[in-house]
C-alpha cells in the first residue's frame, strides 16, 4: 500500500536471498547454503531490532541479550534432551523437548519477560540514558552466563543435534534455510501489519513527536513497552535459529558487540525500513565473507565503511536506491 | 575474616572506582560541554596503554611511558574530534553510536595491525614496587595506593579547571547553554576539540596506569566503558560529582560483592554451590544496584540541569 | 449558573526564584470561551501546560468535569476530554495531515493496542479525520506530509487534532500565532461556532480576536491573575491599562 518505490526492490532483495541456496547447491558449493542461512538468520534478528528501532525510535543497545537468550534456550533445551533431565523438577516436572517450535516458544516466554523488567526501568529514561541502560543490562547477562558455569560458562554450550521440526529434516543444510527463510518472511508479514496498524501509527507518533501522543490521549509509555517487548521476541527467536544454525549457543551472542552488530545491520540496510534488516543483513554478510577472505583486517574497513555509511549515506542501501520514505 | 583483608578489599575497590572515575569524567564532560556518546571512549583507554607499553618498553622508563601515554590518547582524541565527531554533534543519539561504534572497530583492528594479537607486558615502575604498612597489620600494594593518589589528585585539579580557570569558565558555559558561549565570543570549536581531547587523555592516563596491573591489549577498554556507562547514569550524566560517587559507589560495590558473597552463599548452602552462586550474583550486583537508583531516580543522583 | 467544566484553585509554579505562576485561580463555563492575555513572559503557556498535564504544579487544584485531575499525566487528562492546541505546532511531522488526526480519532475511540487491521483501510478512521479536516479547510491537503504543510496549515492541523478527540473543553495556546489578517479572521468565525460544543479557554495576543471572541477575559501578570471580567470590565480597568497595555496612571 505504501512506499511503491520500496516494494520492487523488497522483491529482488526476497527473490536474491531465496535463490541463493539453490544456486550454490547447483555450483556446488555449499557452504553458500550456510550463509544465505546466516543472512536470513541475522536478519530476522535486525527486523526484530527494527520494530524498537526503527518504527519506535528506541535505540536499544542490548538486543544481544535477547538474542543470547533465544539461543541459550536451544542450548538449554538440547543439553536437557541428551542427558535426559527434566527442565524443571519444581513446582512442576517439565520435560525438555527438541522439537524447533518448543525452543520457539521457550525463547519467546523467556525472553518477553526479560525485556518487559528490561524495559520497565529503562523506558522510565530516554535519550542517551536510554543506550546506556539498555546496554549495561545485556552486559548484566552477559557476565551472569559467562559465571553460571551450569550451563557452560566461558565456554559456552554445544548443541549436539540441530533441533527437529515435524515433518522435515532440519539436519540437511537447505531444508534448515527454508525453516530460516519462511520464519523470516512470516515476521516481515508481522512487521506490515504491525506497522499499518493502531498499534504501529501510536509507536511511529512516539517517535516523531511524544508530546503529540500524550496531547491526544495516548501514554507513550505502554506503546514503547510493548514494542520493546514484541521486538525482543522476534529477536530471541531469531538467537534460537542462530544457536541451532552453528549448533553452539555462544557467550558472544549476547556481547556488546553484538549488539552493536544488530543495529549496523539496520542502519547498512535502512533504518524503519521493511526489508532494511534483509538489505542490511545481506550486505553485512557478504562484506564479511568477502572483505574476510581478502584480509584478516577486514573490520577495520567495515569500520571505515559504516563511517562512510552515517556520515554520508544515512539513507542505508534502500534509501540510496528508493529515496525517502513516505508514510500515507 | 580478617580486618586487614576486609581493609585490602576496601582500597581495591577505591583502586577501581578511582580508575572508573578517569574514564566516566571524561565521558561525562564530553556528554555535558557537546551532547555526545562516545563509544569510542574505551578506545583512547587502549591507546594510553599500548603507548605506555610501548614506550616505556623501549626505553625503559614508565614515567615516559605514562608521559607518552597522555600525549598519544589526546592527539588520538583531538584528531578523532577533527576528522569525524565534529560533524555528529547535531546529529541524533543513534548516528553517535554508530560513528563512534564504527571508530571502536577501526581502532581495535588498527592496533592489532600495528601491534600484533599478543598483549604487551608493562612493569610496575621500581619505586611504586612493593607494599607498605597499614594500620591494623594490613599490608598494600603501594602502586595501588598511587593509583588512588592519581586520582585523588585529577579529581581536584578537574575541580580547579571548572571552577576556577577561564576555560573552565566557558565548559560551565556549555553545559548549561550552548548557543550562549557562542555568543560570547568563545571559540566554541577550538574549545570542543580541548574538552575532547582532554576527556581522551583521562581514558589514556586510566588505561596506562591499569596497564601494569593486567596485560594490555585489544579490546581491554570497552568493559572498561561500560561499567563507566553504568557510573555516568547512577551518578547523572553531565555531572563531574555525580561521576566521582558513581565511580566510587561502582567500585566499592563491585570488589566488595565479588568479595562477599560467595562467602556469604557459602555460609547458607555450603561451599561449592555458594560459591557459584555468589560469585555469579556478584558478577550482576553492580547492575542490579543500577536499576534500583533508576527505579526511584530517572536522571539519577546527581542529575546536571536538563 | 451552571457548574463550570474546568476549574483551577490556588495554583504556584516556580522555577527557582521565578514564580512563574503565582496563585491562579480561574473557571471554564459551559458554552463561553474565556481568553486569557498577558505580556510577553507572563506564564500564560506555563498555566496550560499545568492545566493539560505536560508540567506539575507546586501546589493548587485542578478540578475538571467536577473531578480533581491534579494526579494525572497528560495523555490521561486527554481522554478525560481536554484537548488542546500548541503555541509552536506540535505534530508527528512524517505522518501526513490524515494520519495526524487519524491518530486523535484512534485516541478517542480508545484502541490503540489492535496491531493487525491497517489504518488506511479503517473507515472508522479515515471518514471521520477526513471530514474534521474538511471542517478545518484541509481536505485538499490531506495527504502531504505535516512538514510540508504551511505555517498556517499546520496551525489548522492543530486545531483539527484536538477537533477530532470531541473533547469536553479546548485548551488553545496563541491558535492565530502568525496567521496573517486574513487567516486570522477565518479562524476567528470559526472558533466563534465551536464554543457551542465545548468552551475554549484562548490564550491569544490578537486582540481583535480576543475582543470579538471572548465572553470573559483573564489578564495574567508576572505569573498573576490582575483582573477577570467581560470585555468591557477589562478594557476599563485602571489596572489592566497600566500594566498590560503600559499605560501610566
Amino acid at each position: 500500500m505504501t512506499m511503491s518505490r520500496e516494494t520492487p526492490i523488497n522483491l529482488v532483495l526476497a527473490a536474491l536471498l531465496f535463490a541463493m541456496p539453490f544456486a550454490a547447491l547447483a555450483l556446488d558449493e555449499p557452504f553458500y547454503v550456510t550463509l544465505a542461512t546466516h543472512m536470513a538468520v541475522l536478519a530476522l534478528a535486525a527486523v526484530g531490532l527494527n520494530l524498537a528501532l526503527g518504527l519506535g525510535g528506541l535505540v536499544s543497545f542490548g538486543h544481544a541479550a535477547f538474542f543470547g537468550l533465544g539461543g541459550y534456550a536451544a542450548g538449554i533445551l538440547s543439553t536437557h534432551v541428551l542427558n535426559m533431565q527434566p527442565l524443571l523438577t519444581w513446582p512442576l516436572e517439565i520435560g525438555a523437548s527438541d522439537q524447533m517450535p518448543v525452543i520457539w516458544l521457550v525463547a519467546i516466554a523467556v525472553s518477553g519477560l526479560v525485556a518487559l523488567a528490561i524495559g520497565a526501568i529503562s523506558l522510565r529514561t530516554s535519550g542517551v540514558y536510554f543506550i546506556m541502560i539498555t546496554l549495561a543490562f545485556a552486559q548484566m547477562i552477559y557476565y551472569f552466563a559467562i559465571s553460571w558455569p551450569a550451563y557452560g560458562g566461558e565456554d559456552g554450550l554445544s548443541i549436539a543435534t540441530r533441533g527437529a521440526f515435524p515433518g522435515v529434516n532440519t539436519a540437511v543444510p537447505l531444508t534448515f534455510f527454508l525453516v530460516c527463510y519462511a520464519v523470516l518472511v512470516a515476521v516481515l508479514v508481522l512487521f506490515a501489519l504491525v506497522r499499518d496498524s493502531r498499534f504501529g501509527a501510536a509507536l511511529q507518533a512516539s517517535r516523531q513527536n511524544e508530546t503529540r501522543l500524550a496531547a491526544v490521549g495516548i501514554g507513550p509509555f505502554p506503546v514503547r513497552l510493548a514494542a520493546f517487548v514484541l521486538s525482543a521476541m522476534i529477536t530471541a527467536l531469531a538467537g534460537a535459529l542462530y544457536a541451532d544454525l552453528n549448533r553452539f549457543a555462544s557467550p558472544s551472542m549476547l556481547s556488546w558487540q553484538m549488539s552493536g552488530e544488530l543495529i549496523v545491520l539496520i542502519i547498512l540496510g535502512g533504518t524503519g525500513r521493511l526489508f532494511g534488516p534483509v538489505a542490511g543483513a545481506m550486505l553485512f554478510v557478504l562484506i564479511e565473507s568477502v572483505l574476510g577472505g581478502l584480509t584478516e583486517r577486514w573490520q577495520f574497513f567495515l569500520g571505515l565503511i559504516l563511517l562512510g555509511v552515517v556520515l554520508f549515506a544515512r539513507g542505508g542501501l534502500i534509501g540510496l536506491v528508493a529515496g525517502k520514505p513516505r508514510h500515507g | 575474616m580478617s580486618s586487614a583483608l576486609f581493609i585490602e578489599q576496601m582500597l581495591n575497590g577505591l583502586q577501581f572506582g578511582v580508575m572508573l572515575f578517569l574514564m566516566a569524567a571524561g565521558l561525562t564532560l564530553i556528554f555535558g560541554v557537546m551532547g555526545l556518546i562516545n563509544l569510542a571512549h574505551g578506545s583512547f583507554y587502549m591507546v594510553g596503554a599500548f603507548a605506555c607499553a610501548a614506550v616505556a618498553a623501549a626505553t625503559g622508563s614508565f614515567w615516559l611511558g605514562l608521559a607518552a601515554s597522555l600525549a598519544a590518547a589526546a592527539a588520538a582524541g583531538a584528531i578523532v574530534e577533527l576528522l569525524v565527531v565534529r560533524r555528529l554533534y547535531d546529529r541524533d543519539h543513534l548516528d553517535q553510536v554508530l560513528a563512534t561504534f564504527a571508530l571502536i572497530l577501526i581502532f581495535s583492528e588498527g592496533t592489532r595491525w600495528l601491534f600484533g594479537s599478543f598483549p604487551l607486558y608493562l612493569d610496575i615502575p621500581p619505586v611504586l614496587a612493593g607494599a607498605v604498612d597499614l594500620p591494623g597489620g594490613a599490608r598494600y600494594q603501594l602502586y595501588r595506593l598511587a593509583i588512588i593518589a592519581v586520582g585523588v589528585a585529577v579529581a581536584a585539579g578537574l575541580y580547579l579547571l571548572i571552577s576556577k580557570t577561564r576555560l573552565g569558565m566557558q565548559i560551565r558555559a556549555g553545559q548549561s547553554d550552548r548557543e550562549m558561549i557562542g555568543a560570547l565570543g568563545v571559540d566554541i570549536r577550538t574549545l570542543y576539540t580541548i574538552v575532547f581531547a582532554l576527556g581522551a587523555a583521562l581514558a589514556g592516563l586510566a588505561g596506562a596506569l591499569v596497564g601494569a596491573l593486567q596485560s594490555v591489549q585489544v579490546g581491554m577498554g570497552e568493559p572498561v566503558l561500560i561499567l563507566a556507562f553504568v557510573v555516568i547514569v547512577i551518578g547523572g550524566i553531565g555531572s563531574i560529582k555525580g561521576a566521582l560517587v558513581g565511580a566510587i559507589l561502582v567500585g566499592l560495590v563491585d570488589t566488595l560483592g565479588r568479595f562477599l558473597l560467595p562467602k556469604a552463599f557459602a555460609l547458607a548452602m555450603g561451599a561449592s554451590q555458594g560459591a557459584t552462586v555468589g560469585a555469579a550474583l556478584a558478577s550482576m550486583l553492580i547492575y542490579i544496584v543500577m536499576a534500583l537508583i533508576l527505579a526511584f531516580r530517572p536522571q539519577g543522583l546527581f542529575a546536571a540541569n536538563t | 449558573m451552571a457548574e463550570p467544566v474546568l476549574s483551577i484553585r490556588e495554583l504556584r509554579k516556580n522555577f527557582g526564584a521565578l514564580k512563574a505562576t503565582d496563585n491562579v485561580s480561574l473557571d471554564l463555563r459551559p458554552g463561553e470561551i474565556h481568553a486569557l492575555i498577558g505580556p510577553n513572559g507572563a506564564g500564560k503557556t506555563t498555566l496550560i501546560h499545568q492545566i493539560s498535564g505536560a508540567i506539575r504544579p507546586d501546589s493548587g487544584a485542578i478540578e475538571f468535569l467536577g473531578e480533581d485531575v491534579g494526579a494525572l499525566g497528560m495523555a490521561a487528562r486527554a481522554r478525560k476530554g481536554l484537548g488542546r492546541s500548541f503555541q509552536i505546532s506540535s505534530l508527528a511531522s512524517e505522518f501526513s495531515a490524515l494520519r495526524n488526526v487519524m491518530l486523535a480519532v484512534q485516541a478517542a475511540q480508545g484502541s490503540s493496542f489492535r496491531f493487525f487491521k491497517p489504518v488506511m483501510h479503517d473507515t472508522s478512521l479515515t471518514e471521520p479525520a477526513l471530514a474534521v479536516l474538511e471542517r478545518v479547510g484541509l481536505a485538499q491537503r490531506a495527504r502531504l506530509p505535516a512538514a510540508e504543510l504551511s505555517h498556517g496549515e499546520r496551525r489548522k492541523l492543530e486545531i483539527a487534532i484536538a477537533l477530532a478527540l470531541g473533547p469536553k473543553a479546548f485548551l488553545f495556546d496563541e491558535p492565530m500565532a502568525g496567521m496573517g489578517p486574513e487567516g486570522s479572521k477565518d479562524l476567528t468565525g470559526f472558533l466563534d461556532g465551536l464554543r457551542r460544543e465545548a468552551p475554549i479557554l484562548l490564550v491569544e495576543h490578537d486582540m481583535d480576536a480576543v475582543f470579538a471572541l471572548a465572553d470573559r477575559i483573564s489578564v495574567l501578570v508576572y505569573g498573576r491573575i490582575i483582573a477577570t471580567g467581560t470585555v468591557d470590565e477589562i478594557r476599563r480597568d485602571p489596572e489592566v491599562r497600566r500594566a498590560y497595555l503600559g499605560e501610566h496612571a
